[in-house]
């Protein structure tokens, strides 16, 4: 593994790209890893585009700028290929992530020439089949760990499992859902 | 035993406060503060401190509640960002007057306008004249390390001041990072209690805060209250020592990185002092004889040791976060020249104005800076003195 991961979120603002992100750097560092999780911040409101980053690295990171040349990006809201460079300064030997119903064959030729690793994942049926609502967010975070191999799959479950008890302590009942999300994500993503 | 985490720069401060357990909390939420009284709030609830919260209708409310609850002999602490500084300026100046040593986190945002909500350091260079203490931190480790140190700088009898703790919005407020926190019993043991010695609610002690000096007192007061905060250069270091004792952690008035040979310096702030260390290790292995000078006190501004710490250095950038409307130069330009001046130094320097609203600082951007100390060095011509970084002209 490379010694620092850069992996750059693109979602819709209310869909969770940025808990994706901040999830991800939670679980890295239950992993031992140093990381970090951010959003970058503009107007704020449902629906607009909206980026967040993580670093992943076995040492110290210090930089504190936003992501221009990510190793890996992870696209929530497939409708955001159509206006926002996804693609920009993404590294060849890297890969993509989207979120989207539709055969690989469709989506490729809205990359930009892209010439790297894309993988895809339907994270809408597996929310709904999941949870039984549209959050898109566990499956796009199981999705990005296993194309990353950033960790230990069985390793990530544990750590999500935690994550989960803690963050959903008043809500027990969702948190079988989301386990389901991961395990589904982590087979379906390809 | 040390405890590894990982929290947002304002996760990591809220933290602080409530190892601290102050008495008294007056807040107004602004972004990108909002979090940490927040946070802060929850622990009221939980009675995980049994700090008194004071909601209030506005900052300059808040500081003024600050004022009377320091006053009565209360360890007292806020927060705030940007315009919510601004609009407790007035008062700003009373509590460090009264030698009030409140504490308060400040989250750097943009003065508007344009109205925007991220980081620059415009807030806290607006109040940089208003007698408190200012500490800047480069990343969340440093913005909790400095919360925990706060009190026993503002506290320390040869001081008594306040003290604003910095750190940059969203760019460490809102990140999440690996942070090494001290177990709450050992940062309630260096705190320690709140004993002043003089306080309105003292028994058997009559003192008013706050009343009107004739001609006859005003300067003497000034004089003794410049005397405070210069006397906080020596305890910040003696502090800094002190808190390196109980987390391997020492701090002094600035870091200076890879400075011993450096020839070419940036003198930085804040976050984006991070990003720079990884431009100069990059011209370091091109044989680069390049440093960076951090500052972490700002106020007061320990002039004689910055320039003892520059004396061989020939080409000088000076980063300000911030536009002063100074015209020539910004605060920090203004403050390293005419400490240079005094000493008799002159590496050929330039000041930059760069990062405001958040425009992002990069290994590139930085590093772009040290390229034009390099074409100052090649031409013998510094050129505009005062520049502005990445910007569309």
């Amino acid at each position: 593994m490379k010694d620092l991961i850069e992996i750059r979120w693109h979602g819709r603002g209310g869909q969770g790209a940025k808990t994706a992100a901040l999830l991800l750097a939670d679980v890295a560092f239950g992993t031992g890893m140093y990381v970090q999780g951010f959003p970058e911040y503009g107007p704020e409101r449902m629906g607009a585009p909206i980026t967040a980053y993580n670093r992943l690295s076995a040492n110290p990171i210090r930089v504190h700028s936003n992501i221009y040349e990510p190793d890996y990006v992870v696209v929530v809201d497939e409708t955001l290929l159509d206006s926002v460079g996804v693609t920009d300064g993404l590294k060849e030997d890297g890969a993509i992530v989207i979120n989207t119903a539709k055969p690989k064959e469709e989506i490729i030729p809205k990359l930009k020439g892209y010439q790297g690793r894309v993988y895809t994942i339907d994270a809408r049926k597996i929310s709904i089949e999941a949870l039984g609502k549209y959050f898109p967010n566990s499956p796009m975070l199981a999705a990005i760990v296993k194309v990353t191999g950033v960790m230990d799959e069985e390793k990530f479950l544990e750590s999500m499992r935690k994550s989960y008890n803690h963050k959903f302590a008043s809500r027990p009942e969702v948190i079988e859902g989301n386990m389901k999300a991961l395990f589904l994500a982590l087979e379906e993503v390809h | 035993m040390a405890i590894k985490e990982r929290l947002s720069g304002n996760e990591a401060v809220a933290n602080a406060m409530r190892q601290i357990n102050p008495d008294v909390m007056p807040a107004y939420p602004i972004t990108p503060s909002t979090e940490i009284p927040q946070y802060f709030t929850t622990f009221v609830s939980n009675g995980q401190v049994d700090t008194v919260f004071v909601p209030v209708e506005s900052e300059h409310s808040a500081m003024s509640a600050c004022i009377g609850s320091e006053a009565a002999g209360a360890r007292t602490i806020t927060a705030t960002s940007s315009a919510g500084l601004a609009l407790m300026w007035e008062v700003l100046n009373v509590a460090a007057s009264d030698r009030l040593p409140i504490c308060l986190a400040l989250v750097n945002r943009a003065l508007s306008g344009p109205i925007n909500i991220n980081c620059d350091h415009s807030d806290a260079m607006g109040a940089r004249n208003t007698g408190w203490i200012q500490l800047f931190a480069e990343n969340n480790q440093e913005a909790y390390d400095n919360m925990v140190q706060a009190y026993r700088i503002a506290e320390h009898p040869d001081v008594m001041l306040p003290i604003i703790v910095c750190q940059d919005g969203f760019i460490t407020s809102h990140a999440v990072e690996n942070i090494t926190l001290l177990e709450d019993q050992v940062v309630k043991d260096f705190v320690g209690e709140y004993e002043p010695e003089h306080y309105l609610l003292k028994d058997g002690e009559s003192i008013a805060y706050g009343p009107y000096a004739v001609t006859n007192y005003v300067m003497e007061a000034r004089r003794a209250q410049m005397q405070g905060l210069r006397n906080a250069k020596q305890v910040c270091i003696d502090i800094g020592k002190e808190f390196g004792q109980i987390s391997g952690r020492e701090y002094g008035l600035f870091e200076e990185y890879r400075m011993e040979d450096a020839e070419y310096a940036m003198v930085i702030m804040g976050s984006a002092a991070g990003t720079a260390k990884d431009a100069v290790d990059a011209l370091r292995d091109k044989g680069v004889k390049a440093g960076i000078l951090k500052i972490r006190l700002f106020r007061p501004f320990p002039a004689e040791e910055i320039a003892e710490a520059l004396k061989d250095v020939k080409y000088l950038a000076i980063m300000d976060r911030t536009e002063d409307f100074e015209t020539n130069c910004g605060p920090l330009g203004s403050e390293i020249k005419s400490a240079l001046f005094n000493k008799n130094l002159r590496p050929l320097t330039l000041n930059y104005c760069y990062g405001l609203g958040g425009r992002d600082v990069t290994v590139e951007s930085l590093t772009s800076v040290f390229e034009d100390l390099f074409e100052v060095e090649k031409t013998g011509d510094l050129g505009e003195v005062y520049r502005y970084l990445s910007v569309r002209e």
